[in-house]
């Protein structure tokens, strides 16, 4: 029996992060259980006739002394839209921690990291806790633009950081997989750990299987409750439909039914 | 102190509130918020003959209080459920009640027998009210001979309780009442969800893959409650209320229109809690009115 929780958190910071991103910061009043990265929460935005089921987040950030979880939200509909309107003082209810997260590399093994968009949030988390020497965890951080990455200094600790900008104004000019890295070093790798954009994580997931690496990508579609009950978010899988909020979000790349 | 408990044929309940099934998962779900045991059932998830994959994604869509779903009675089939679920849930302090669904007569009885054996299971809901798959389901429900037919076979071969759960989508939910009645059932459950539909007017598509699918949430409450309300004045069994209801207040007029008690389901999805808000709440609404059963609200309708 995994215990899990209903609360009500404080908003502490609701900022722009980016052009595209906000960073919604909670304070819990209460210790916060262990989260592995990977994991999310599943956010009650308010309580209008339009904004009827909670939504759904990846954990960017957990900060087990300030009680504090972090979420990268970006727009994407009304729901997510209401949420980065709210101001700090103000308490949102969530449920967490939901889902399956990440498998931990294990020590000595050389891991990369790809995450794209909002999605470079549990990559960051992954690479914080991941336990493993920096020297073997890898970033690659996809973007539209410059103006479109957050600022990881926080992070440069824990790994080795790449970008790319569709237009080349941060990093390498391209996508994700087009990185030099990515191109020329795959095969250095013992994991690859993905959280972004469908395309992004498919492109990915070619490449992986075709080196025959381990991989794993962190999904994301419409939840109505976000723990098991009722089995609208769906993927097709080689164990059946499985719902991607218990038996996700994150997937081995094997066990999907990807046309790749 | 105010009793909660509440009798449905030689069934006692703790108390009235009970989850809804389709809403519940298995229990388990239920059970990593709180202890299970605390409702007054659960209406564990739809079960049928032979594993059933669901329909496709999208299955779901958000509208203005509620949403649309088009799960499709996604299970791994019956026998999986008694090797494999049942012993994990089977200890569980509360009510389980399984939710039986069929394809044809011939598979609700065969599922009502294979569940018979299983002693842990309270009571069969009889779904017949299904909107979400092609063949049975709600067919059977919106149209009194049918509802009749399956109530009667099941009710041959059923040793259980037998529940049976209404659809809606008909013209005179009393007429099928009192159909599944006559043939034996031994409570109504009522509403499933309501036939409707989502559109993207941008991409002009519709927000599910079946196009249509079932509405729920507290948009079809006041109908559930009209609905109840013509049911209890229908028939002489108990009826269970749905449609809707997200706290106590709903919960109360429910059975104030007649229902003897109350599954909770897309409330859960908002909140696994509420359940366990609407006991402590009918609790407390006794206390105020200084009533001291259940059965001082059933029905009790001022007119």
């Amino acid at each position: 029996m995994s215990l899990k929780e209903v609360q009500n958190l404080v908003i502490i910071e609701n900022t722009p992060l980016n052009a595209t991103n906000f960073l919604i910061r909670l304070v819990s009043i209460k210790p916060l259980p262990k989260f592995v990265p990977g994991q999310f929460v599943n956010v009650e935005i308010n309580n209008s006739s339009e904004i009827f089921l909670r939504r759904p987040f990846s954990v960017f950030e957990i900060n087990y002394s300030l009680n504090s979880i972090s979420l990268i939200v970006k727009i994407l509909g009304r729901g997510s839209k209401k949420l980065t309107e709210i101001k700090a003082g103000e308490s949102v209810n969530l449920i967490f921690p939901l889902g399956k997260g990440f498998t931990f590399p294990i020590p000595n093994e050389r891991i990369l990291l790809i995450g794209g968009g909002s999605g470079v949030g549990p990559m960051l988390f992954l690479a914080k806790e991941s336990g493993l020497n920096p020297d073997n965890v890898h970033l690659i951080l996809g973007a539209k633009s410059f103006e479109d990455h957050i600022n990881i200094d926080d992070y440069r600790q824990f790994g080795n950081f790449y970008f790319t900008t569709e237009d080349g104004s941060l990093g390498e000019r391209g996508f994700v997989t087009q990185h030099s890295v990515f191109q020329n070093k795959l095969k250095t790798f013992d994991k690859i750990y993905a959280c972004g954009p469908d395309a992004m994580m498919k492109a990915i997931a070619r490449e992986a299987k075709k080196s025959n690496i381990f991989c794993e990508v962190s999904l994301e579609n419409l939840m109505a409750c976000g723990f098991g009950v009722c089995l609208c978010c769906i993927e097709p899988t080689v164990r059946g439909n499985l719902c991607v909020c218990t038996e996700g979000p994150v997937f081995n790349i094997n066990d999907l039914k990807w046309q790749i | 102190m105010a009793d909660l408990s509440v009798k449905i044929k030689d069934l006692d309940f703790k108390n009235p509130v009970m989850t809804a099934s389709g809403t519940s998962g298995f229990a388990e779900e239920l059970n990593d918020f709180y202890d299970v045991s605390k409702l007054g059932a659960v209406l564990l998830k739809g079960i049928t003959l032979k594993n059933r994959d669901g329909n496709a994604y999208p299955r779901m869509a958000e509208t203005a209080s509620g949403m649309l779903n088009a799960v499709g009675l996604q299970n791994k089939g019956v026998d999986y459920f008694i090797q494999h679920i049942y012993p994990r849930i089977k200890d569980y302090d509360t009510h389980l009640i399984a939710n039986v669904n069929g394809s044809t007569v011939e598979e609700y009885i065969e599922v009502t027998e294979k569940v018979n054996e299983l002693e842990r299971i309270s009571a069969i809901e009889l779904n017949i009210s299904c909107p979400n798959v092609k063949e049975g389901g709600m067919l059977f429900g919106i149209s009194c001979p049918g509802a009749e037919a399956v109530t009667r076979e099941v009710r041959r071969v059923c040793t259980k309780t037998l529940i049976v759960k209404l659809s809606p989508n008909v013209t005179d939910i009393t007429e099928i009442a009192k159909a599944v009645e006559g043939q034996g059932a031994d409570s109504v459950s009522l509403v499933n969800t309501f036939l409707g539909m989502a559109i993207d007017a941008e991409k002009r598509i519709p927000l599910l893959s079946t196009i249509t699918g079932g509405l729920s949430g507290p948009a079809i409450k006041p109908i559930a409650l009209r609905m109840v309300w013509q049911a209890y004045h229908a028939v002489k069994i108990p009826i269970i209320g749905i449609g809707g209801i997200m706290n106590a207040a709903d919960a109360i007029e429910f059975m104030l229109a007649g229902a003897a008690a109350v599954q909770v389901g897309t409330a859960i999805f908002k909140d696994p809690f509420i359940p366990l808000q609407i006991i402590d709440g009918i609790e407390n609404y006794m206390k105020r009115h200084g009533l001291n059963s259940i059965n001082d609200i059933v029905g009790k309708l001022a007119l």
